[in-house]
């Protein structure tokens, strides 16, 4: 923590945070779109950093992160809507979801412990697609989830008299529900990065990396190695379900659609992307992979109409190529990641090479 | 100090080891030797735990280690040295060795055991920092002993320590075991390079598709004519 306290890194530290509470004024130049798009990024670094101890530091590939996700929405749902007409505080439900979805990953994790690789990625695949399928249909004999409609309605965020739905005016300054939402979510996200930072250099830490490198000589040096990946994937799951819950509140409306295996695989490829393991990789990894997209839902359009005078390609679809060349580009020049940890970066070029 | 009694080990209904009974005295260093498949890994491994025993007994200075999961097996005084290495490729070497101190606490005396270890193999202390992934087989060997001396062990598993390995650095490998040895090390050696298994060990035991089928002093399993025919190639 030394590092922190050197007056430039404090210098530096300051700059950082005061753009973090400038961000959304900026943004909402542009309209309170772009806002929403900012919550989204917090929201996905979020997820992200709870997948990243999953996948990049116990090194279980995880594809059915979204179900905790899908739980945690859907508490807050159910939680807080005219559905069951119950009411509850977010933060009482907050807690309530992390518990939920973190006894999920528990159920998840004690069938899967002897699983690993290719072999434990199809099972959380079909764990993950079994939740959303369960969300899908549970509106009947009893009707829980209210099926594919999904629930609406759900109340937002709301401390005391402040209300996150509705615009309100503090110190005259106007703060829009976006933008309370968006300093939520990045207290959240600063609280999940803490914890990532804290847990890397811990115990459980280097006890996860040991596994993850190598599981028979992990049990060799003494290590739980049952427990540890327990609760690596309780500890991944808590995290999804908390998002979840904010998601919900923000959205208002939440339904299974939201919860396909596709969104699993996108925050798989921010964490790879940005670099396995690497607290800051996967930071960047999540806000490229979610900013970028709608930066060109934004661009392409418009440019396409200027340029050519009409649409050629949708910018949908153009979303998704590009997605995948850039996942292609960066896997074939950069293969531990955008911004990899100095370690891995070692070990890469050598990484071939130690295997064989 | 260790006593293995009836012990069989099975993948389905393939029986690997097919009830083997040896022991290893305190101070000793029992070599197992035979050939590729013969059960010997396999006898290790449940030894350690990380593979479930089909049946009989393992005592371990006089307490039964049958049903002890394998993460307490280095708390218990019992090291295994994997076959292969083993070690965490993208930790350095430091690390790794830091590593088979996780159950520890007592942190002075950790870092004389570094030092000591690093009196061994001066080659690890010279490339404390690099990965243990960008090691040869050699230093890697060294390093996953070092690793398990590191959990201050009563009893070394050695599992095929020269696998892989120039003839050279197995010599020095082998030089390293014997020292460890020297200082009270109770060690017991799976082998395929039979003579240096023979010649390093006070006893030794020679398996056969799961079973032992010879067993006796070192030396005179060095002269027998059988072994001499079917595993040191004359």
């Amino acid at each position: 923590m030394s590092k922190w306290l050197n007056p430039r890194s404090a210098f530096g530290l300051t700059l950082i945070i005061v753009a973090l509470l400038a961000l959304p004024f900026v943004a909402a130049l542009g309209g309170q779109a772009w806002v929403r798009i900012l919550n989204f990024a917090i929201l996905y670094v979020f997820l992200a950093l709870g997948l990243n101890i999953v996948v990049g530091f116990a090194g279980l590939l995880d594809l059915g992160y979204i179900a905790f996700y899908a739980v945690g929405a859907y508490t807050y749902a159910l939680l807080a809507s005219p559905h069951f007409g119950l009411h509850w505080p977010f933060w009482v439900i907050l807690p309530c979801g992390a518990a939920i979805a973190c006894f999920f990953g528990v159920i998840l994790g004690s069938p899967t412990l002897k699983l690993r690789g290719d072999y434990l990625a199809i099972v959380t695949l079909g764990f993950g697609e079994i939740v959303r399928i369960f969300m899908n249909n549970l509106n009947a004999p009893i009707n829980i989830t209210n099926g594919a409609q999904g629930i609406t309605l759900i109340d937002p965020v709301a401390i005391g008299d402040l209300r996150f739905s509705t615009t309100t005016h503090i110190l005259g300054v106007s703060l829009s529900g976006p933008q309370k939402y968006y300093y939520l979510l990045l207290a959240l996200a600063i609280l999940v990065i803490v914890i990532n930072l804290r847990l890397q250099n811990s115990r459980i830490g280097r006890a996860w990396q040991a596994i993850r490198e190598d599981e028979i000589a992990a049990k060799a040096v003494g290590i739980n190695t049952r427990n540890l990946k327990l609760l690596a994937f309780a500890m991944g799951a808590s995290f999804g379900g908390v998002a979840g819950g904010v998601f919900s509140a923000m959205q208002g409306f939440v339904s299974p659609e939201s919860f396909s295996l596709i969104e699993s695989i996108m925050i798989l490829a921010m964490v790879v992307l940005g670099g396995m393991g690497h607290i800051p990789g996967v930071i960047l990894g999540a806000v490229l992979l979610s900013i970028l997209p709608e930066a060109l839902r934004y661009g392409v359009g418009p440019i396409q109409m200027a340029v050519f005078g009409k649409m050629l390609v949708d910018p949908e679809s153009l979303r998704m190529l590009i997605f995948g060349l850039a996942l292609v580009l960066v896997m074939r020049f950069k293969p531990a990641g955008l911004w990899p940890s100095p370690e891995r970066k070692r070990a890469a070029p050598a990484a071939g090479a130690s295997h064989g | 100090m260790l006593e293995v009694t009836g012990l069989r080990v099975a993948y389905g209904g393939i029986q690997a080891v097919r009830s083997i009974t040896f022991h290893v005295n305190q101070g000793e260093m029992v070599a197992l030797i035979g050939a590729n498949g013969a059960g010997k890994t396999s006898t290790l491994k449940a030894i350690a735990r990380v593979l479930d025993a089909a049946g009989g007994d393992v005592h371990f200075c006089g307490e039964k280690i049958t049903r002890v999961p394998p993460h307490a097996m280095i708390s218990k005084g019992l090291a295994l040295v994997p076959e292969g290495r083993g070690v965490f490729p993208r930790l350095s070497v430091a690390e790794n060795l830091a590593m088979g101190a996780f159950v520890r606490h007592d942190k002075a005396v950790i870092n004389d055991d570094l030092e000591r270890i690093y009196g061994y193999f001066p080659r690890l202390k010279e490339r404390e920092k690099q990965l243990a992934g960008t090691l040869s087989g050699g230093e890697q060997q060294m390093l996953a002993i070092g690793r398990a001396l590191m959990g201050r062990p009563k009893m070394l598993l050695l599992d095929e320590p020269s696998m892989g390995l120039a003839p050279l650095m197995v010599n020095k490998i082998f030089e390293v075991i014997r020292a460890v040895a020297a200082t009270g090390m109770t060690v017991l050696l799976i082998e395929q390079n039979a003579r240096l298994a023979l010649q390093s060990s006070q006893r030794g035991y020679v398996m056969e598709s799961g079973e032992i089928t010879l067993t006796g002093a070192s030396a005179s399993l060095l002269d027998d004519p059988k072994v001499r025919a079917a595993y040191l190639g004359e």
